[in-house]
Formats: C-alpha cells, sequence, structure tokens
C-alpha cells in the first residue's frame, strides 16, 4: 500500500489534524511501511473465519431504568476551557 | 531502617503490627521521591498533601480497629497517570489533558481505596499508553533505575521505574499490548496482565477498549497477587467485566508446579530473539522443570501475526477513543482559533505527539471505507485465529512460557525513529492481549550489560491462580535484585 | 414538461419514553436547566464507559412487533464517528451491522386508497445534545441534557411518492408507537423528528433519480412544505438539465426553501465498526414471547371494541382512537361513571371545539377523567343543566377544575324547588300578556320566549324541563 498525498490529507481530515508538509512526507513514509507490514495477514486464509470483536460470549449486560444519577453542574464543567450560562461555549457552528 | 526497601506485604505487615504508622511509611517513601525522582522522573503528579492527609485518616481507621482484613492498609501505591483520580490531575502524559482533573474515581481507586491504600502520585507513560519507552510523554522521559542511559520500557514506564527505584511499594499499571509486562520486565519488577474482563477498566482513560485491562506492578509476585485481591472483581459499571466466583489469587502462593505442563512457543525462541535473553529463559525453564514440572516446545498457530492484527485494531478503537479530546468539554484548547473547525484541528494538533497522531491516522485509515474490511475485519479474523491457537495450546499446557520482550532495555533516543522497528519489540506480550488472556512477568536474569531479563508466563483465560503459582515457583529459586544505584 | 413522480424515504427519530437515558442513570426529562442532566458517562468524560438501559431493547422489540418487523434475536451496537459539538465522545453509538428489526411495513390509507410503506429496519442508538446559539457573543453554547436520551430511528423503505402519503405514514407511525407508550412522539418537543430522502424520477423510470435528505422536521406542516418545496427544486434543476447533488438539505420554513447545510470538504465517512465497550444483545424466544404478550391493544383493535362493546358509531370510535390521549380519557371516563355514549358526546362535540380554537393537539389535553366524570355526574344527578355544563366544561378543558367544587363555589346549582319556580313563573307569565296570548292563540314559539325569560331570571339554574312544565299547566 502507498500512501498517496490525498490518502494522507483524508485520514488527517478525518482524524480532524492538521499536517506540515514535513509531517505530511514522515506520516507518508511510516504509514506505507506499516500498512505494508499489516498487509503480511493476508497470508492467512481467514475464508471460514468469523470476525471475533468479543473475546468472550458474553451477552445481554444490561441496567434497570432507574435513576441514579445526582448531577453536578459545577463540576462537569469545571473543566471546560470556556463556558456561559452553564454551558460549554464554543465558537458558532455554522447552519 | 529504610523503609523503602519492605515489599508492599512487608510494610503492610508492619503497620498492622504497628511497628511503623501509615505517616512514617509515607514521609519515607515522599523523601525518597524527592531524593532520586529527578534522575528517573517516574513521576508526573506527587501528592504530598493529600497522601499525608489520607495517611493520618488511615492510620485513625487502622487505629479504630478497621481495615483488619487489608494485607495492604496504609501501604501507598503510585497509579499510572490514565486511572482517573478524582479531584487529582489525570493527564495520559498528554498535553491535551495537561490540567484535566477527573469528577470521578475509578473502579480501582474506590477499590484500593476501600483497602486502606495510600495513593501517592501519578506516574509517568507512553502518551495515551502508546509506546514502548515511555518517551513520548509531554511531560518528559523517564529513566530506567537500572541504567539512566537507558529507557524503562512502556507504556507503564513510571510505573515500573517507581517500583524498581524503590519510589513506590507497589503501582497500577495498564497493559493493551504488553504495557505492564514489558517495562517490568525492562526494570526488573514482577506485572500481572489480567485476563480480560477480571479487573474493571471503568475509569481507565480508554486506549483500545477491547484489549486494555490494569494490573499491579510490584517487587514480586506475592506482591502482585495481594494487590490482584484487591482490585479485581465484578463491575455493574463495566460491561465488559467478568462475573467470577472466586478473586482469591494470593491462594496460588505456593512453591509447587510439580506435574504442571508447561509449553513453550516455538516462535518465541526464533530469530530477533537476543541470545543472553533466551539462554536466561531457558534456564528458567530448566528451573520449573527440576522443581518438576514437565517442559516442551510446541507450535502456536496464527501468533506470527499477532502484531499486524493489534497494530490494526489498536489504533482503530484508538482513533475513536480518542477523538472526545477536541478542546470542548476539557483539556487543552488552542490559544488562536478562527471558527469551530480551527479549535478541533488546532487543539487536536497541538496537543496530540506525533505516535498518538500516527496511530489515530492508521486507525482512521483502516476503518475508513473501501479499507475497513482489508484492514479492520481482516484483523478480527485473525484475531479468531489466535484465540483458537491459544485454546489449542492449552488443551495440552497448564501455562506458556517464553520471553517478555526479544532484548533488555534500549537506549533512550534509539526506538522512536523507526515506528514500525518499535512495534516489533511487542511479538510476544500483543498475542496475549488479542486473546484475552492473562499473563505475568517476573524478572528471570541480568545481562551483561547489568539489565534485566523479564520472563513471560501465560495462562488460559482466568487461569491466573496457575501463572501466579508457577511465577512465586519460581521466584523462590533466586533473590530478589534491585538496581545497583539501590543497593 | 415531462411528468415526473417523487419518490420518499424516511428516517423516523423517536424518543423513548424511558425513565433514564440509554448508557447511564440520568433523566431524560425533557427541559431543565442546561447541563443539570448530565453525569461522566453521558458527557463522554475519559475512562467512562456505557452500560445498556433494558427497556430500551424491549421499547424496540416492540415498536418492531408493532410494525410487522422481523427481530433479530442476535443484534449490536457499533460506533459511528464525526465531530461535532453536541456529541461529546464523538461517535454516536448506533446499530449499523445488525439492528434489532428489520423487514416490516404498515398499511396507510390515502384518498381512500390503501398501501402498505415498508419498514427497512429499526435500531437504537443515543440522541446527541442541543445546541444553542449565543446572539451576543455570536457563539454556540452546548447542553448535553439531551444526550444519551435513547432513541429508535425508523428507516421506511423509499415506498411514498406524495406529502399526503408521507403525513399518513407518520401518523399512523405515531400513534402506534403512542399506543404502545414507547414515546410520547412530541414533535414540538423534538421526540419525533423525520429526515425526509427524496427524489424525482419519470414517471415509469426504474431508477431512482439522485436523492437528497432534508435533517429533523418537526411538524407535519413543515414537511409537508418542505417536500413540494423540494421537489420543485429538484425537477427545476433536472428540466434545466442540471444535476441534482446528493447532499443534506436543510428545510427553512420562513423561506420556504432548503439550503445545503455541509460544506463539501467534509468527508462524510462515519468508520462504523463495532462498539468494543458493549456486549452483543440475544433476544431468547422467551424473552420475545414475553414482550409479544405484553403488547397492548393497538388502534385498529381497539376500534373494533369500541364499537361492539360500548355500541359507539364507528365514525365517532376512529376519532376517539385517533389520539391515545383521547382513548384513555374516553375508557378511564366510562370506567368511573358507566356512561359511554355520554362521554363519546363530550369529547366528540365539546373537546373537538375547544381543540380547534386553542389549537391544541389531542395528546396536550389537560383535563382527567375524573373531572370529566365528575361533570357528566352533575349532569344525570339534576345538579346542573347542559347550558350551565356546556360553561363548566369550559374551565375543565382549560385548567382541569374540579366541577363539584366550581358549581358549589359559584352557585351554579339547579333550582329545583318548585315552588320557588313557580313564583317566578307566574310573574314571567303576569308580565308578558302579548305573548300569552299569541301562545293560547296557537302560536308555539311564544313558549319558547317565555322559558328563556324564566332561565335569564334564574341565571341559567333551572331545570327547563321543569319550567317547560309549569308553563303549559299555567297556560292551559
Ligand atoms: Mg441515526
Ligand atoms: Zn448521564
Amino acid at each position: 500500500m502507498t500512501i498517496t498525498d490525498d490518502t494522507i490529507n483524508y485520514v488527517a481530515a478525518l482524524a480532524k489534524l492538521e499536517l506540515s508538509s514535513e509531517e505530511k512526507e514522515k506520516a507518508k513514509k511510516d504509514l506505507s511501511s506499516i500498512l505494508a507490514y499489516m498487509e503480511t495477514m493476508n497470508e492467512l486464509n481467514t475464508d471460514a473465519i468469523e470476525p471475533m470483536s468479543h473475546v468472550f460470549p458474553i451477552r445481554n449486560v444490561f441496567r434497570e431504568d432507574e435513576v441514579t444519577n445526582h448531577p453536578n453542574r459545577d463540576t462537569l464543567l469545571s473543566n471546560a476551557p470556556d463556558s456561559k450560562d452553564g454551558c460549554f461555549k464554543v465558537p458558532k457552528t455554522v447552519e | 531502617m529504610d523503609l523503602t526497601k519492605l515489599t508492599a506485604l512487608e510494610l503492610g505487615k508492619k503497620i498492622k503490627d504497628k511497628e511503623v504508622s501509615v505517616i512514617e511509611a509515607t514521609q519515607a517513601l515522599l523523601e525518597k521521591i524527592k531524593q532520586t525522582d529527578e534522575d528517573y522522573h517516574c513521576y508526573i503528579t506527587v501528592m504530598e498533601q493529600e497522601a499525608l492527609a489520607r495517611a493520618s485518616e488511615v492510620q485513625k481507621q487502622i487505629d479504630a480497629g478497621e481495615l483488619s482484613d487489608s494485607p495492604l492498609a496504609g501501604v501507598p501505591v503510585a497509579i499510572k497517570d490514565n486511572i482517573c483520580t478524582k479531584g487529582v490531575k489525570t493527564t495520559c502524559a498528554s498535553k491535551i489533558l495537561y490540567n484535566f482533573n477527573p469528577p470521578y474515581n475509578a473502579t480501582v481507586i474506590e477499590k484500593l481505596e476501600k483497602a486502606g491504600a495510600v495513593i501517592i502520585g501519578k506516574v509517568n507513560m507512553d502518551e495515551f499508553a502508546m509506546g514502548s519507552t515511555t518517551e513520548t510523554s509531554y511531560f518528559g522521559v523517564t529513566k530506567n533505575p537500572w541504567n539512566t542511559a537507558h529507557v524503562p520500557g512502556g507504556s507503564s514506564g513510571g510505573a515500573a521505574a517507581a517500583v524498581a527505584a524503590e519510589e513506590a511499594f507497589y503501582s497500577l499499571g495498564s497493559d493493551t499490548g504488553g504495557s505492564i509486562r514489558q517495562p517490568s520486565s525492562f526494570c526488573g519488577v514482577t506485572g500481572i496482565k489480567p485476563t480480560y474482563g477480571t479487573v474493571s477498566r471503568y475509569g481507565l482513560v480508554a486506549y483500545a477498549s477491547s484489549l486494555d485491562q490494569i494490573g499491579p506492578i510490584a517487587r514480586n509476585v506475592s506482591d502482585c497477587a495481594v494487590v490482584l485481591d484487591l482490585i479485581s472483581g465484578h463491575d455493574t459499571k463495566d460491561s465488559t467485566s467478568v462475573p467470577r466466583d472466586n478473586y482469591q489469587y494470593t491462594e496460588a502462593l505456593i512453591d509447587d508446579v510439580r506435574g504442571m505442563k508447561i509449553g513453550i512457543p516455538k516462535g518465541y525462541l526464533g530469530a530477533g530473539l537476543d541470545k543472553e535473553v533466551k539462554s536466561s529463559i531457558l534456564a528458567a525453564a530448566k528451573v520449573l522443570e527440576e522443581k518438576g514440572a514437565v517442559v516442551e516446545e510446541f507450535d502456536l498457530d496464527a501468533v506470527d501475526y499477532a502484531i499486524p492484527a493489534y497494530y490494526v485494531i489498536a489504533s482503530a478503537e484508538a482513533s475513536s477513543n480518542l477523538s472526545r479530546y477536541d478542546g470542548i468539554k476539557y483539556g487543552y484548547r488552542t490559544e488562536d482559533f478562527d471558527g469551530l473547525a480551527d479549535v478541533y484541528k488546532k487543539s487536536r494538533s497541538e496537543g496530540f505527539g506525533n505516535e498518538v497522531k500516527r496511530r489515530m491516522m492508521i486507525g482512521a485509515f483502516v476503518l475508513s471505507s473501501g479499507y475497513y474490511d482489508a484492514y479492520y475485519n481482516k484483523s478480527l479474523k485473525v484475531k479468531a485465529l489466535i484465540k483458537e491457537g491459544f485454546d489449542k495450546a492449552f488443551e495440552k499446557y497448564d501455562i506458556l512460557l517464553g520471553p517478555t520482550a526479544p532484548s533488555t532495555a534500549p537506549k533512550l533516543g534509539e526506538s522512536l525513529s523507526d515506528p514500525l522497528k518499535m512495534y516489533l519489540g511487542d511479538i510476544y506480550t500483543v498475542s496475549v492481549n488479542l486473546a484475552g488472556l492473562p499473563a505475568i512477568s517476573l524478572p528471570c536474569g541480568i545481562d551483561s550489560k547489568g539489565l534485566p531479563i523479564g520472563l513471560q508466563l501465560i495462562g488460559k483465560h482466568f487461569g491466573e491462580k496457575d501463572i501466579i503459582r508457577a511465577a512465586f515457583s519460581f521466584e523462590q529459586s533466586r533473590d530478589y535484585k534491585g538496581p545497583v544505584n539501590n543497593a | 414538461m415531462k411528468s415526473y413522480e417523487t419518490v420518499i424515504g424516511l428516517e423516523v427519530h423517536v424518543e423513548l419514553a424511558t425513565q433514564t437515558k440509554i448508557f447511564c442513570g440520568c433523566t431524560t426529562q425533557f427541559g431543565g436547566e442546561p447541563n443539570t442532566h448530565c453525569c461522566p458517562v453521558c458527557t463522554g468524560m475519559p475512562g467512562t464507559l456505557p452500560v445498556l438501559n433494558k427497556r430500551v431493547v424491549e421499547f424496540a422489540m416492540a415498536a418492531g412487533l408493532a410494525t410487522n418487523c422481523k427481530i433479530n434475536q442476535k443484534c449490536k451496537f457499533d460506533r459511528k464517528n464525526y465531530f461535532y459539538p453536541d456529541l461529546p465522545k464523538a461517535y454516536q453509538v448506533s446499530q449499523l451491522y445488525l439492528p434489532i428489526c428489520h423487514d416490516g411495513g404498515i398499511e396507510i390509507e390515502v384518498n381512500g386508497v390503501k398501501k402498505v410503506v415498508g419498514i427497512h429496519e429499526i435500531h437504537m442508538e443515543e440522541d446527541a445534545g442541543k445546541l444553542i446559539h449565543d446572539p451576543w457573543e455570536d457563539c454556540t453554547l452546548v447542553d448535553y441534557n439531551r444526550c444519551g436520551v435513547p432513541l429508535i430511528e425508523i428507516v421506511s423503505e423509499p415506498d411514498m411518492r406524495s406529502a399526503e402519503e408521507v403525513i399518513s405514514y407518520l401518523e399512523k407511525l405515531k400513534l402506534i408507537l403512542q399506543y404502545l407508550g414507547v414515546s410520547d412522539c412530541k414533535m414540538q418537543e423534538g421526540s419525533l423528528r423525520a429526515d425526509i430522502n427524496l427524489s424525482i424520477r419519470e414517471v415509469g423510470a426504474e431508477k431512482f433519480g439522485t436523492r437528497t435528505e432534508m435533517k429533523n422536521m418537526n411538524s407535519f406542516k413543515a414537511i409537508a412544505r418542505a417536500i413540494e418545496g423540494e421537489r420543485k427544486r429538484q425537477i427545476e434543476l433536472i428540466e434545466d438539465g442540471k444535476q441534482v447533488v446528493q447532499e443534506t438539505r436543510r428545510w427553512d420554513d420562513n423561506k420556504d426553501t432548503s439550503f445545503a447545510m455541509r460544506s463539501k470538504e467534509d468527508a462524510q465517512d462515519y468508520r462504523y465498526f463495532p462498539e468494543p465497550d458493549l456486549v452483543p444483545i440475544e433476544i431468547s424466544d422467551e424473552w420475545l414471547h414475553d414482550i409479544r404478550s405484553r403488547q397492548p391493544e393497538l388502534r385498529d383493535e381497539k376500534m373494533l371494541r369500541y364499537e361492539t362493546e360500548y355500541d359507539i358509531p364507528e365514525y365517532d370510535a376512529s376519532i376517539i382512537t385517533s389520539s391515545k390521549r383521547l382513548a384513555d380519557i374516553f375508557e378511564e371516563t366510562v370506567a368511573i361513571c358507566e356512561k359511554p355514549k355520554e362521554v363519546s358526546n363530550w369529547l366528540m362535540v365539546e373537546t373537538m371545539r375547544l381543540l380547534k380554537e386553542t389549537e391544541m393537539e389531542p395528546e396536550n389535553i389537560l383535563f382527567s377523567a375524573q373531572n370529566l366524570a365528575r361533570l357528566i355526574g352533575l349532569i344525570s344527578d339534576g345538579k346542573i343543566n347542559r347550558t350551565v355544563a356546556k360553561e363548566v366544561f369550559e374551565r375543565v378543558f382549560k385548567e382541569n377544575i374540579d366541577p363539584e367544587d366550581y358549581v358549589k363555589v359559584n352557585g351554579l346549582t339547579m333550582v329545583n324547588d318548585e315552588g320557588a319556580l313557580r313564583t317566578v313563573i307566574e310573574n314571567i307569565v303576569a308580565g308578558n300578556p302579548a305573548s300569552v296570548s299569541d301562545y293560547r292563540s296557537g302560536k308555539e314559539k311564544a313558549l319558547g320566549f317565555l322559558v328563556g325569560q324564566t332561565m335569564k331570571e334564574m341565571k341559567g339554574k333551572a331545570d327547563p324541563g321543569l319550567i317547560n312544565k309549569i308553563l303549559k299547566e299555567l297556560l292551559s
């Protein structure tokens, strides 16, 4: 897998990262070799294998529909870089 | 008497017997940290005031006859800085969380506090637990107490180095692809990565949710087992927590491996393994054999593909888990921005280090439309095969034995330039996380450079007791040896 | 101009009527001071983990069964990744690969023509927070109260061809969900929101045209106008030889037109993958059977029962069951006073009139069954007459007052003292000789005038039957 400029720009946009041109070059090189290495998995035939996202066959972990929280807005907002009127404050969202 | 030389259990006993007060122990440790942490930089936050206040509170509880069934009551502990501590900065060693004060405690913290633990501070790590050297921390590198020109390993480098440097009696680390075991190996201490689902992940800042586990790092197997007794257990706040009947790991501290069947995966002794490490591992196997275990080599299927599968899965989950750091709710926000898109891009670009950015981009790529099947889904299938390989092995063997890492601790600055090479160093550890197995790393020798070598024992699912028993038996054959500096 | 066909599919988001959010124990109550219905879990604090609310799964199953869906007895959650300030984790926990329900449909009827609108799937997911524009500082404020409120998203097949069909589908869906009790479906509070996927193709064409998506419509009127507006816009584009661009648009009801919402450089690549923090759901046959057996009576069954059990005309039954709230009041009131026809009358006539006058939805009816039953009791006990009763009902309707107290306090009780009434009537007869002689010479109308005069004198508090009886005696 060779990584093109377009691909790097695309993944950087998906990850919401801004890369300098040096960083882009380095990322292109690193990702190319890392992805090429990942492709060694293709040596393994997995046609008949079910993808496994959870190691254990645990099912149906639920909670009951009961209010258990006692919210504390001040603590919630205490880490916010900016807040106003009990809300997190962000630059204007378009639309 | 230098209290900091005691193991956690020894100190716990002295506190219980009123030979030592909790405050004395806490002060002794704080003093030690003041003396040596400038050299090693194990800590991001030392909680001097909080720890002293907490120490007198715990002492009162002990004096009131409470905590009598807790063997570690009053013993100070160091916590990896990706485990949330209420009101105490939890940074994940990242600029993006440089000022984050969690509004809640991780479940493991609640459990330790209930058992009378005194949290002494938050220890250094690779940024967001991504790395094998603790060099990617925003707060500076941690050095190996055995030789400060070398790395302590990672990502729980601060947690392992603090124990080795006698700046902590024990610590909690987290292990996603070897992050407890490898630094334990590099620092000559003992660490356990429990079976996935044994220790609650609630409050552990996620790197890769399907692989992360919290575990103990301590000076010996007994300390690790007793800490695991305290922190394990079913937690209704963690849906992936697995309810079990028995969490009494100290029951397995028995010096007896007669009849135990031990398999050594041939691939774990192959090319890439340092010669001195190899002979030390084989010598350890011999010790267990002499104690009555049956040891043989065998072929472990699919394990060669563990590293690519691991890095796909871990990066994918990380790219999603780390998207919440956007400069809006907590943590770092760029100073200078024009509009929302800027807040996102600049806060994240300035707030994350290179390795984290790299993994987020790999993660975004392997999940992106058109590539999901070839990379992510393929990895989930490889993971299934790896688990199957282990299942097969455990039909024959009680535990598996091998090295923790292919070499001893590399020099500072050697690893970061070639990420792929660094990833390959995780060859013996990541498969355990993919398969959700328990494993322990404990010291088994010292190489010609004077650096410790780690022995890894892998158990079947919930087979912690098997590896603890084997590790304990092996440990009886040698004395604990700390870094020369501490001698 | 060629003739075109409009092809419409809907994605309907419904907030479930659970007590707590989907993954944490925070309340789902509407409103509240900003960020007071929140905890570390629903605001995506580092290290927190979700635990699934069991009732969400049960509500989703109930909705699936009532819309003739198949239930995926093995289902799981996935993460949908995108950045937006209303989404604190930067991913929405939703279902892509194995949604809980699929392949269902409901029957609608427009102008006497019946058709089935297919339901592609129903999946469970979490709601996002609310963004408030702050005009003083020209910034946006984020309130996470709604973040994590459970939703089901009902995705229809592109089976609808007109605004009427869409409205009919939505009304039917809304009624089903309300009857199930899985949602209050209050559009103005956002608990039912529809995204409209619309494309145009020439009549007879097999291939679908390029569709646009209009987000978060929250009134039937807006939906009808948006469909008409977007249909025209797309036809004009095609007629001009231009392309319809696949995009998300926002309908502006004030400007009567839609606008493209997202800039095109913003990649729409949600990178779904299985949610590692939640374990899969396995619905046993027993569980499914249990949910099925607990399904409440839905509208069609209810209508039939009203006709047979209460002897209510089909038309009346259809009006009363057109709202869950109306049907509930009907049944509760009948249970108290055992006068189904009387109750039906109050709902069909006075309630409907007042709803229309006040432009209110039946769901928002204030008055209780107890108070309607009390009013009906006052009439049947002869305590008030119907004219007074109508006045009292207006107060019951508007403020849910207790009619018994109200009648007592305001002295509206009918005067049943025949002697006193007779005296009043004697005076009226004496004071209106012209009307008396008119009546005696055969003009029946004159009697009405005399009754009216008496009622006026009695301030409305007399039994009209009794007045008639006494008058006729005196005049004969
Ligand atoms: Mg959706
Ligand atoms: Zn919450």
